[in-house]
């Protein structure tokens, strides 16, 4: 019993598959994506319209002044007074060493050098977190390399290396040793302090309380100020310091009150059972601090302590108001050169002392944010 | 334990209250033997140096010039009056700054978090170009290439010919207050009595019956619109002397020197990166749970943010925002670098290197600004111990 109907092909059952349709052209790809991420809505949209005229606006014409326009070498100031539509690198380019170095004496130069590949390998070795004996490296960064700097830098007769006056100081080495005085004796005094604020002893704890919240409470540049004008009235006569000790000693004083402030956090968030359990252990206060409670506060203040040392280094600007010739102040010195005098000078020279900062003080918040990351995996649970 | 400490005199060594006591009494000697080290030196290289003891020099003429003050001053006023200028001069600086700072980085902040993909980056840029360039380099291109580069008072920027901008300054139009602009005055406070008080009766309203009023748009009426009413009421008092050109020079209006310009420029533009960053970091704070339950609750996203996250928000953000506020007063010491006449400049730099007094100005200057983070912060702590979450 066959009935004709269930023979035929029935026509609403598919016997072969559809064709495969592309996805509607708003729900994948790069339409999509722009609709969702710049015309959501209609504010959105707008927004976007605007930020594009924006972004035309200034990238053009300041790529175009950067590069094209640019002046990339020529012997004097005469050609970028010519074109005035572009910067002017070449006076960069003829300034370099002097930005570098200031006015230390050419043939000494290299100790300068030197000193900087030094620096910059001890501070890979200690910031690279596989890095094999950290603490060597730590030890050598703190302890080796500033007494090395110093001899390097200022000369010493043992060592055959002629005393080079620190009038003669100047450029991006004075920016970078006044960063690392401030961070190589900041970070211990800032120890101390922080401990010292969450002393038992009332004593203590209100002396460190008034140095903090008092060099936190005013500006860097008044402490480079009483740095340079009170610190030799309040020494006996002739033990006053060098003029460039000067500031030194304030820019390390001033760090050191922030970073016990970083360090007192770090402190903060370590676990009481941590500290009970290591005086049950029977450690003393110094092995107990040095062997469980600042091993683990540190490294979980490490990016506060980076963010400090980014604020540290922008500071160290300052010290040319006392007289100190840091990276900043030499590009400011060059502008007065009577053969580079030009409209285009300034801003030149403002653009790559910018580039400058911007440079180191990007790559160590990317690093911060990288140790954040680092740390929050390991806390995560 | 009583027993063993009695036993010998060697074991009160190892007591760690009387080690305590030991170790206070050494520091407070170390530190009065500092202070007084220090103190016998200071007198001796004053007396030697002929720098005078006393706080004698406040009364004395000053004999310099300030470009901008104020309140009176004349070469002819003292170091005390001196010291006023320039007090007032940082105060009016950090109070522009921290006006146009807060809502400047509110808004980048806000644009951050925007799900618009290319404003994002552009406040992404402008954050990390912000923060990660030294303030005074800020400070020194604004003021050097390009305020001082500006065109003459002649070819001035002008735009619509309210304001003008050229190498001399910022020229923006002077209100003038004739006779019955007072009134103006008494209605805007009026107004802002009134708006209040209808605020708190809303809110009371709110708490017994749950209806809600349009607080916002009442405020509004009363705070603008009470006295745009006496404004025209009382014959328009409030006329606007704007700045024209006369000779080689404009007249006029009022001028902004070039100094305080960049000075506040710079400040705004820096500070307002850190005000971003901590606004960011303070909505993405509060837990997405928050939102998720507040819409769950049938609160559209405008009301989520108002009434749940930014609430929550604020509370994470006043007092990083407020250390911001500190560093805006602090940092309007770079005013030195520029020349603008705040503070540092005029007490700590002119009257220093004047008088020779460097003991006295520096305590004096650094009081000043202690007193400000000291009050600043203890209103800070009377303003957690309010808003701090109530935990169970």
């Amino acid at each position: 019993m066959t009935d004709a109907r269930l023979d035929a092909p029935l026509s609403y059952v598919r016997v072969a598959p559809e064709p495969v349709l592309p996805a509607p052209i708003f729900s994948r790809g790069a339409l999509a994506w722009m609709r969702a991420n710049l015309f959501s809505s209609w504010l959105s949209g707008a927004l976007t319209v605007l930020s594009l005229a924006l972004c035309l606006w200034l990238i053009p014409p300041l790529i175009g002044w950067a590069t094209f326009h640019a002046i990339w070498s020529a012997p004097d100031g005469a050609l970028c007074r010519a074109h005035q539509d572009g910067a002017c690198w070449a006076f960069v380019a003829q300034k370099m060493n002097y930005f570098r170095y200031g006015s230390y004496p050419q043939t000494e130069r290299w100790r300068v050098d030197l000193t900087e590949i030094i620096g910059a390998a001890l501070i890979v070795w200690l910031l690279w977190p596989r890095a094999p004996r950290r603490a060597i490296g730590a030890g050598l960064f703190f302890i080796a390399f500033p007494i090395l700097a110093f001899i390097l830098l200022r000369g010493s007769d043992w060592f055959a290396l002629p005393l080079v006056d620190t009038v003669l100081w100047g450029g991006v080495f004075v920016s970078l040793l006044t960063a690392l005085v401030g961070i190589v004796f900041s970070l211990p005094l800032g120890i101390l302090l922080a401990l010292g604020r969450r002393s038992r002893l009332p004593v203590v704890k209100l002396a460190s309380v008034i140095y903090i919240e008092f060099v936190r409470g005013v500006p860097f540049i008044t402490v480079l100020f009483m740095a340079n004008f009170m610190l030799p009235l309040f020494l006996p006569d002739g033990w006053a310091p060098d003029r460039f000790l000067r500031p030194l000693v304030g820019t390390a004083l001033f760090a050191a009150a922030y970073m016990a402030e970083e360090v007192r956090g770090g402190l903060q968030s370590i676990n009481k059972g941590q500290f009970e359990g290591a005086m049950a252990l029977g450690l003393n206060f110094r092995r107990m601090m040095g062997l469980v409670i600042l091993p683990q506060a540190l490294t979980l203040v490490i990016p506060g302590i980076v963010n400090n040392f980014i604020g540290l280094f922008k500071d160290t600007t300052l010290v040319s108001i006392v007289g100190m010739l840091d990276f900043l102040a030499t590009v400011e010195n060059a502008f007065k050169d009577t053969v580079w005098n030009g409209p285009t000078i300034a801003p030149t020279g403002y653009a790559f002392a910018a580039l400058f900062y911007f440079v180191f003080c990007f790559a160590m918040s990317r690093y911060q944010a990288a140790m954040e990351r680092r740390l929050g995996r390991g806390r995560r649970r | 334990m009583a027993e063993t400490a009695r036993s010998s005199a060697g074991s009160l060594l190892y007591d760690p209250r009387i080690r305590g006591y030991g170790y206070q009494a050494l520091l407070v000697a170390a530190l009065i033997g500092l202070a007084l080290t220090a103190g016998y030196n200071a007198y001796v290289n004053m007396q030697a140096r002929g720098i005078p003891m006393g706080f004698g020099f406040w009364d004395q003429t000053a004999g310099f010039d300030i470009s901008q003050t104020l309140i009176p001053y004349s070469s002819l006023s003292t170091y005390g009056r001196a010291f006023w200028v320039g007090l007032t001069n940082t105060a009016m600086v950090a109070a522009i700054s921290i006006a146009l700072a807060t809502p400047l980085g509110f808004a980048v902040g806000v644009a951050r978090l925007s799900p618009n993909w290319i404003l994002a980056r552009i406040a992404l840029v402008y954050v990390e170009i912000m923060r990660n360039t030294p303030l005074l380099l800020q400070l020194l291109f604004w003021y050097n290439a390009v305020l001082k580069a500006l065109p003459g008072p002649r070819q001035s920027i002008q735009f619509s010919s309210l304001v003008f901008l050229n190498n001399r300054g910022l020229y923006i139009p002077r209100p003038q207050f004739d006779a019955g602009a007072g009134w103006i005055g008494a209605a805007l406070l009026a107004g802002i009595v009134g708006a209040l008080a209808y605020r708190l009766q809303a809110r009371r309203r709110q708490a017994l019956t749950g209806q809600r009023a349009p607080v916002a748009l009442v405020a509004a009426a009363l705070c603008i619109g009470l006295p745009a009413i006496v404004y025209l009421a009382a014959g328009r008092p409030v006329s606007f002397e704007l700045a024209q050109l006369s000779g080689f020079n404009l007249r006029g209006g009022v001028q902004v020197p070039p100094e305080l310009a960049a000075l506040v420029f710079g400040l705004v533009t820096y500070t307002a990166g850190f005000i971003a960053e901590i606004v960011r970091a303070g909505v993405l704070a509060v837990s997405g749970g928050q939102s998720e339950a507040a819409s769950a609750l049938g609160l559209h996203r405008g009301l989520t943010m108002k009434l749940v996250v930014i609430p929550q928000a604020m509370r994470l953000i006043t007092p990083p925002l407020t250390s911001q506020y500190l560093n805006i007063v602090k940092n309007s010491s770079l005013a030195v670098f520029i020349g603008y006449p705040d503070l540092v400049q005029v007490f700590a730099g002119t009257v220093l290197n004047q008088t020779q007094a460097a003991v006295q100005v520096m305590a004096i200057t650094m009081g000043v600004y202690l007193v400000i983070s000291l009050a600043v912060a203890l209103a800070l702590n009377l303003y957690n111990a309010r808003s701090v979450m109530k935990e169970r």
